[in-house]
């Protein structure tokens, strides 16, 4: 069995998907632990159903408009268009919560709602004879395996940049994860940090999900910093926690999916599952 | 190029107060939450904020710590916005804001008064500090303990020593004894007191409690939307302008203000 996964992990489409599942991993554990503990376990959802709205109005902007020829490679490519919508969608749910009462799960369902209709109705305006090049299905659910390497090179651009800042303001965004006012009175801006919060969620969101799909990419988000509340005693433990799970079930899914021929994405939600029932079924201290 | 006004006589420069609200107005909506609160608290008070409920205890609490802007007026704190010397308060919240599901120990939390951001790794120096922040307020022993394991007791002693830990020239406390027993409660006036006289801070605190309020503070505001009264507790705590002010929002009953106990 070793043999076969030395051999599994020398294909070059093997190792970009395993390099891309661990920057998520990375990715999605920073963030994961503030989504959680700020309950917003929907907005993978939310925003990477906002990326598919983007694209279905960029397709329909590029088609009507004739610039197929050109377009089509703006297509093949989605996160040009999925990422300035899935952006301006979050920053849009941070701004209906700031402006009114309402809690970010309806924030969230109201945006989500809106931008599946809105991209089913612009893809259902093109006819269907126009080929543009790639199918819907494959931009709604992505696959890791499809990875190319300018995916991965955006992945680990978008990583960089979202690390870099997700570690330079983690003392002010865990404090004011865990008391907003209090925070405040200690000269952390709170609010300008959701907004960045969401907008560097959005960007995060919108990239993994059109690489790797959105199922998988909202599991990343949620499963491994659920997981690792259950077992951490401190926001930097449930952090690290989080990592690994995130690490280890990558990688344990992705040889799981090569040894028993399943689908990769599947494989690896489940395994991050498994961890997640351990950690559910493990005695409270 | 800046002028200089007259210099004021030796002695006669008035010295800052500690808390200085300036005809401060708020509405929420309709609803005219704070009108016109002018006060001036100097340096070396126990101040009790006493009212019912509604009567902008909070709101006020909040437009001096610079986290809500008035419609009119303005507050500082020692001649200062409080943006500018968060250092200089020390804020214990209402408990309720607190959200248990939070992955964290007593002595992180205590650190947040040190470093005024989350810990992500608590500093040797920084916890001998904080220890010994909870060991003045007698809970040395909770400083590894999970805060969703706190009793409400338990957590209010660390949310004091997380607001004394940094030394502030002002204690800010928000209803501090909500959800504490009797005993808990009178614990906690005491050991602010001896804050207040070994480092001779001001405290400012709002509170439901008029018989402490009568017992442990030098100066008290009542407020109602309005100020009903400021000044020395026996001055503006009489029967009659505490039914003024309670009677307000049709209070029939105004609470029992005799102290628990012999003072001294």
């Amino acid at each position: 069995m070793v043999t076969e996964l030395a051999q599994a992990f020398a294909f070059p489409f093997m190792q970009r998907a395993a390099l891309a599942g661990l920057l998520i991993a990375l990715m999605c554990a920073l963030l994961g632990v503030f989504v959680v503990q700020r309950r917003l376990s929907f907005l993978g959802d939310g925003l990477a159903h906002a990326a598919f709205g983007g694209m279905g109005i960029g397709a329909f902007v590029i088609v009507s408009s004739g610039l197929l020829t050109h377009g089509a490679a703006m297509l093949r490519n989605p996160l040009w268009i999925a990422v300035p919508f899935a952006l301006v969608t979050g920053l849009g749910i941070a701004w209906v919560r700031d402006r009114t009462e309402l809690s970010s799960d309806t924030a969230i369902g109201v945006f989500f709602a809106v931008s599946v209709a809105l991209g089913v109705l612009f893809f259902s305006r093109i006819h269907p004879d126009v080929n543009i090049g790639v199918n819907v299905m494959d931009l709604l659910f992505g696959s890791i395996l499809a990875v190319r390497p300018s995916d991965l090179a955006i992945i680990a651009v978008v990583a960089a940049v979202s690390v870099a800042l997700l570690v330079a303001l983690w003392g002010r965004l865990a404090y004011a994860t865990f008391d907003d006012e209090l925070a405040r009175t200690d000269g952390v801006r709170s609010r300008a940090l959701e907004y960045l919060l969401f907008g560097l969620a959005a960007v995060v969101i919108a990239v993994s999900a059109t690489v790797v799909g959105i199922i998988l990419m909202a599991a990343y988000l949620v499963i491994p910093a659920a997981a690792a509340r259950i077992w951490a005693r401190s926001m930097i433990g449930m952090t690290g926690i989080a990592l690994a799970i995130g690490t280890i079930t990558t990688l344990a899914g992705l040889a799981g999916s090569y040894l028993f021929d399943l689908p990769t994405g599947s494989a690896i939600i489940l395994t991050q599952a498994l961890v997640f029932v351990v950690a559910a079924l493990t005695p409270r201290r | 190029m800046t002028v200089a006004g007259p210099a004021e006589p030796a002695g006669r420069t008035r010295p800052v107060p500690a808390i200085h609200v300036h005809h401060v107005s708020v509405r929420f909506g309709d609803a005219q939450v704070l009108a016109d609160v002018n006060f001036d608290l100097a340096v070396g008070n126990f101040l009790a904020i006493v009212g019912p409920n509604g009567a902008g205890k909070s709101t006020l609490v909040k437009v001096a710590l610079g986290l809500l802007r008035p419609d009119q007026g303005h507050a500082a704190v020692f001649g200062r916005d409080a943006g500018d010397v968060p250092e200089q308060i020390g804020y214990v919240p209402q408990l309720k804001t607190f959200d248990r599901s939070f992955p964290a120990t007593a002595v992180e939390l205590v650190v947040t008064g040190l470093r005024r951001r989350w810990p992500a790794r608590v500093r040797r120096d920084e916890r001998e500090r904080a220890v010994a922040a909870l060991a003045e307020v007698g809970a040395a022993g909770l400083a590894d303990r999970g805060l969703a394991r706190l009793s409400g007791g338990e957590l209010q002693r660390v949310y004091l020593a997380r607001a004394l830990a940094r030394r502030p020239a002002l204690v800010l406390l928000d209803e501090p004894a909500t959800g504490v027993d009797y005993l808990a409660e009178h614990d906690l006036y005491d050991l602010l007191e001896r804050y207040q006289r070994d480092s001779g801070a001001t405290v400012a605190m709002v509170t439901h409690d008029l018989a402490a309020a009568r017992y442990h503070a030098s100066r008290v505001l009542v407020l109602n939307g309005r100020v009903f009264g400021f000044g020395l507790p026996d001055d503006v705590m009489c029967d009659a302008c505490l039914q003024e002010a309670y009677g307000h929002v049709g209070h029939s009953h105004v609470p029992h203000t005799h102290t628990p106990r012999a003072r001294g």
